[in-house]
């Protein structure tokens, strides 16, 4: 157990857990975006920032990624790390103006307009959620980040229809903004963007669309080897 | 051959430097690295070589690496029997031809020698001297040491480049190579060699400067019996090329380096992570690292101990966030370069999850150099903090454009007007950019800025990896900021937002202003997105990337306030706020510009004065760039 200090409350916490851990477990409230508790940390929505006391001065880090030492000192609310926030939900609105979460949050921290020009449309906040769900959990790996700057995007390989998808529809249901939609009609299954299209039947366990084709892998013999 | 005693190294060194030195021939040696084979050093190092083939008992001909005076490259030196060594500036083919015609008739043809040397002077201090006895001839020409060029450099990392044949490794140990890597392992423990590097005050080179024992000693206390060392040679800063002239003009002193911090840290793997875009600095590596391997200077049992330590290159895309250590170790892993948080530091887990210790090529040079002479010699160059010297790439508009090495402490007017020899163009000093583009511009006033880590970063500017790109009246600092931060955008991984999107608005904001349709608003919006970036960004990329318009913005004031209240760009660079015109005083109606305008804005008959047409000139500035008799003015408007 370490000892650390949150917003002046001295606590004790369990060893080797990240600063947000410590805070969500007492009480404290952090926003998050990229981070998934089945997942881990990945560190690019910046939207935890935390200030610490570090040999170097008072600096940010992204909470969900710092491990708590001994006589740490964080401020989960100082004005820097609102500034911060706030900076990174303004940019987030111009970029992605049909992403609920995202004005929710702006509006939390009083921000309903952003300076910035709008793009026209757009969902995706490029947290990875999906990408990381599909490969680490999944362990289909039909989707990753391709490019890189502001043309990075979430693709299959070749950003053409991929025969890796086995439509389990992870990606959909971990999204934080719902810019993975998949459609069902009539029982063929298209996954959002690439046209995929896969015949389904409804599984008996999760009363959901699953795609029943017979290659190993597809949900289906999942299922039956589960059985 | 294997080396396993100090006097293998003796031997080889005293025959390689009887053949380099005591010549019966004429010998000619070719800078041939990527700066003089751009300019055509390929075509007169075939000629030579065709030459000497022909004549093999009158010439002898060698290829050396950058010896750093770029813009008269090619570079060619040569030396008679008993002479002193002449340098050559500009030799292409055609002149070489000339030359050696010249030679058969016993002409020197002295006008185009730039410089001679009478002593080859060696690190450790010995001296060979090249001449009994100074001819004439010679005694007119300029010696090394009379030349501003040189005046206040002082090479420990560029010590044998353009001086030794690259692609031989007796060459380099010739000029006392490997022996700090004897003294290592015959002489020193690991932690005495952590200790001399921290006594020698030697930071990292890349760009923050960190100590680099203490950087060392955090890899060698952390647990685990597999550790790696890295070489990061994945230089990306417009304008800078310092890595990439070590590498080609003598890799064997990275290797060494590396060597000597394998030991020091307890690894017996390394990696050299070199950009793709380096083909020549690649194959000189391999070639290297194969003759090392052929020495036992590589490989298991090092030398007859019990330290074993291999290399392997491994080649980058050429992603400038490549450069920040956790981005080239996801690189190296075969994963896309994208940096992750720290901590854990890759001291603690880097590579394959393994303690890894990360320095730049120039660092890793400096090491030998530090072995062999000590740490007291080192500590003893530069300033209190900042110690030993520094190699800059010196570009933009200065008159030579050239790599430089200088003790740290050197303030910049020394470099801009002794070494540099002053500004290329009739315009004045303006300002000097240093440390790439997370570093920033220094004004004129403060020109006698002493060049250290500290005194860079007190100005707002970084040391950076070592490019110095001065900058003179006909430049808009807006336009800097701009070129810049296009670089970021173009260069962010795209993983975190403040980076990716941050740079992204910020350069928006920038082209409105650039545009002439800048709010007053948006230099305080600037400053405010500026500190946030800086703030939040994952990896150094981020954090550093707000600096271009930071420093511009905290000495250029004025420049941004004229293009936003003003609508005008001082230095009439920004196209929507400039307007070109024909003088008609000037213009000799030549047709040049007519012949170049891609909209046919410019008429007129041969020998009269050309007409300019506004409403057709879409501003590209073609007819500027070719007017020899400076008769298109590219005026500083203001919008309405």
């Amino acid at each position: 157990m370490v000892n650390i200090n949150i917003n002046g409350q001295d606590l004790t916490v369990r060893e080797n857990c990240t600063i947000l851990e410590a805070a969500l477990i007492n009480g404290f409230y952090i926003p998050t975006l990229c981070y998934h508790e089945a997942l881990g940390f990945y560190g690019a929505c910046r939207i935890c920032v935390v200030e610490i006391a570090a040999p170097r001065g008072q600096i940010l880090v992204a909470s969900c990624a710092y491990p708590v030492s001994e006589g740490l000192i964080v401020k989960t609310d100082s004005e820097r790390v609102i500034n911060a926030r706030k900076l990174i939900l303004e940019l987030l609105l111009a970029d992605c103006p049909d992403a609920e979460i995202i004005k929710i949050m702006a509006a939390r921290y009083g921000l309903i307009e952003t300076r910035f020009p709008p793009e026209e449309e757009g969902k995706c906040i490029l947290c990875g959620i999906c990408v990381r769900a599909c490969h680490n959990l999944v362990g289909a790996g039909a989707i990753s980040l391709i490019k890189r700057g502001k043309n990075k995007a979430v693709s299959p390989p070749y950003e053409s229809v991929t025969s890796a998808c086995i439509s389990c529809g992870t990606c959909e249901t971990m999204c934080p903004t719902r810019a993975i939609d998949i459609k069902v009609f009539d029982r063929i299954k298209s996954l959002h963007e690439y046209e995929g299209r896969f015949h389904t039947q409804r599984c008996n366990i999760c009363s959901k669309y699953h795609v029943d084709n017979e290659k190993p892998g597809s949900v289906n013999n999942w299922i039956e080897e589960l059985q | 051959m294997l080396i396993k005693e100090v006097s293998d190294l003796r031997n080889i060194s005293q025959k390689t430097l009887n053949e380099m030195f005591q010549i019966s021939k004429i010998k000619f040696q070719v800078g041939s690295a990527t700066c003089g084979l751009a300019t055509g050093a390929g075509q007169t190092l075939s000629f030579l070589r065709e030459l000497s083939a022909n004549q093999p008992d009158k010439y002898i001909v060698d290829e050396v690496g950058c010896i750093g005076l770029c813009f008269k490259e090619p570079i060619v030196d040569l030396r008679m029997p008993g002479c002193s060594r002449i340098y050559y500036g500009d030799l292409n083919i055609y002149k070489a031809e000339k030359l050696v015609k010249s030679l058969e008739e016993g002409d020197i043809r002295k006008e185009w020698v730039l410089y001679r040397l009478d002593k080859e002077k060696f690190i450790n201090e010995d001296e060979i001297n090249l001449a009994s006895d100074i001819s004439d001839i010679y005694r007119e020409i300029t010696t090394m040491e009379d030349l501003n060029l040189f005046k206040g450099q002082m090479r420990i990392v560029m010590r044998n480049c353009g001086r030794i044949n690259p692609e031989q490794i007796d060459q380099y140990i010739a000029f006392g190579g490997y022996k700090g890597l004897f003294k290592v392992l015959k002489e020193m423990s690991p932690d005495e060699v952590i200790e001399e590097i921290k006594a020698s005050g030697l930071r990292g080179r890349g760009g923050a400067g960190f100590p680099t024992g203490l950087k060392w000693s955090f890899t060698r206390k952390a647990e685990g019996s597999k550790k790696y060392i890295i070489c990061n040679a994945d230089e990306g800063d417009p304008g800078a090329y310092m890595d990439r002239s070590v590498l080609e003009g003598d890799p064997h002193s990275v290797i060494e380096g590396m060597l000597i911090g394998a030991y020091a840290i307890g690894a017996d793997e390394g990696y050299i992570y070199v950009r793709a875009e380096y083909p020549l600095a690649i194959k000189r590596l391999k070639i290297a690292i194969k003759q090392a391997r052929e020495y036992g200077l590589l490989g298991q049992k090092v030398l007859g101990t019990d330290f074993s330590f291999d290399l392997k290159i491994s080649m980058g895309a050429g992603a400038f966030v490549c450069g920040e250590e956790t981005a080239l170790i996801a690189s190296i892993e075969g994963l896309p370069g994208e940096p992750r948080p720290r901590p854990p530091f890759p001291a603690q887990s880097g590579l394959f999850g393994k303690p890894t210790n990360i320095n730049n090529v120039e660092t890793w040079a400096n090491i030998p150099v530090i072995i062999a002479k000590g740490s007291k010699f080192f500590s003893s160059i530069g300033t209190e903090k900042s110690k030993g010297t520094k190699v800059f790439s010196l570009v933009g508009k200065v008159k030579n454009t050239m790599l430089i090495e200088v003790p740290m402490g050197t303030t910049i007017s020394e470099i801009v007007y002794n070494l540099g020899d002053g500004m290329s163009d009739k315009f004045e000093f303006k300002a000097i950019q240093t440390g790439g583009p997370s570093g920033g511009c220094i004004p004129k006033d403060l020109i006698d800025l002493r060049v250290d880590y500290e005194e860079l970063t007190s100005a707002g500017a970084i040391m950076g990896s070592g490019g110095l790109i001065v900058m003179d009246e006909k430049t808009c600092m807006v336009d800097v900021a701009r070129f810049f931060l296009e670089f970021l955008e173009s260069e962010s991984c795209g993983k975190c937002v403040p980076c990716r999107s941050g740079i992204k608005r910020m350069l928006q904001i920038i082209h409105r202003i650039t545009q002439g349709q800048g709010e007053e608003k948006d230099i305080e919006l600037l400053e405010e997105m500026a500190k946030g970036i800086k703030d939040a960004s994952l990896c150094g990329l981020g954090q550093t990337a707000p600096n271009p318009i930071l420093t511009t913005l905290k000495f250029f004031r004025t420049e941004y306030e004229s293009h936003i209240k003003h609508k005008r760009c001082p230095a009439a660079v920004c196209k929507a706020l400039i307007e070109y015109r024909v003088i008609p005083g000037k213009c000799t109606g030549c047709q040049r510009c007519v012949s170049v305008c891609p909209t046919h804005a410019i008429t007129g008959p041969r020998s009269q004065a050309h007409n300019l047409d506004k409403s057709k000139c879409i501003k590209c500035g073609a007819c500027y760039e070719v007017c020899k008799y400076d008769a298109i003015a590219g005026d500083a408007i203001i919008l309405e």
